[in-house]
């Protein structure tokens, strides 16, 4: 049986540009930052948490070559390439952070569902990220 | 030119954002181009190539989303919900709804429940398809001309 997960990743148009967002404005830690050749093997993570790594990876030789790497850049820009969801125990105060860090491109300000409360902001690139934070009441049973 | 490519689909990509955000609040086309930064009549072309349907129609799918979700979850009036997902008028709210969902609003409502997903995800999937012919065809912003644009 599978045990956890440990990397996903997600397309960027550039490793720099997504570090100093994923980091310096959303607020995640450096995970790995390798290199060998021209290939940089480079990581985000939720800080404090190790061992689930998000590997910021950009289309391109030798993996693609140049014709799908632009397909998939403008799949990435067009905003269809799906995202990932974070967890936070503050999301009113984590928007406020991001505005004063100059995000603007939010998807959706934060709003109450009958989960918890919940953001939705875009990385440079086009990728959508969700921001959840969970209701305090014991989670029920729902079908 | 692959850059200007992703640039200007990244453009798009924000109008698209500001109109699943401010669906509620009158808007009009020239005001979402803007996020853009390109003319009215460009934004509408370039919109349909990349997205495969005119900005309007976008938003009506939107706000007629956002009232599917209204009418399973809540037990506003018909009439409230039509207004709270920024229609005008309940008689081209209903229009509209019949047209994209096939059957009326208390139709709608009477055959479904709430649905225990996540908010983010039920936006993006429960958002009424379309054919690609009607979808092509509504060009304008306002409710009252939306039957008589190209």
């Amino acid at each position: 049986m599978i045990n956890k997960l440990n990397v996903t990743s997600v397309w960027v148009l550039d490793k720099e540009e997504a570090l100093d967002f994923y980091v310096n404005k959303l607020g995640l830690e450096k995970g790995n930052d390798v290199k060998q050749g021209t290939y940089r093997w480079l990581t985000v993570r939720v800080p404090g948490d190790p061992g689930v790594e998000i590997s910021l990876e950009a289309p391109g030789p030798p993996v693609q070559d140049e014709a799908t790497a632009a397909q998939i850049r403008e799949l990435i820009t067009k905003g269809a390439m799906g995202g990932l969801v974070f967890v936070t125990d503050d999301v009113r105060g984590l928007y406020e952070t991001l505005k004063k860090r100059g995000v603007t491109d939010f998807t959706q300000e934060p709003t109450d569902n009958f989960y918890g409360t919940d953001m939705g902001v875009r990385d440079p690139f086009g990728n959508a990220i969700r921001i959840l934070q969970r209701k305090k009441a014991a989670p029920e049973a729902k079908a | 030119m692959s850059r200007e490519v992703e640039e200007f689909n990244r453009r798009l990509l924000r109008a698209r954002d500001a109109m699943d955000r401010a669906y509620a609040e009158p808007l009009n086309v020239r005001g979402v181009a803007a996020v853009a930064h390109v003319s009215e009549a460009h934004f509408i072309r370039s919109f349909r190539s990349v997205f495969g349907e005119t900005p309007h129609r976008y938003l009506q799918r939107r706000r007629v989303e956002r009232s599917m979700f209204l009418l399973r979850e809540t037990d506003r009036s018909i009439t409230e919900i039509c207004f709270d997902v920024g229609f005008n008028s309940r008689g081209t709210f209903s229009r509209m709804f019949r047209e994209i969902v096939g059957e009326a609003p208390s139709d709608y409502r009477m055959g479904h429940g709430p649905m225990a997903a996540p908010n983010c995800f039920q936006m993006a999937f429960t958002r009424p398809a379309l054919s690609v012919g009607i979808a092509m065809r509504s060009s304008s912003f306002g409710d009252d001309t939306a039957a008589a644009s190209p």
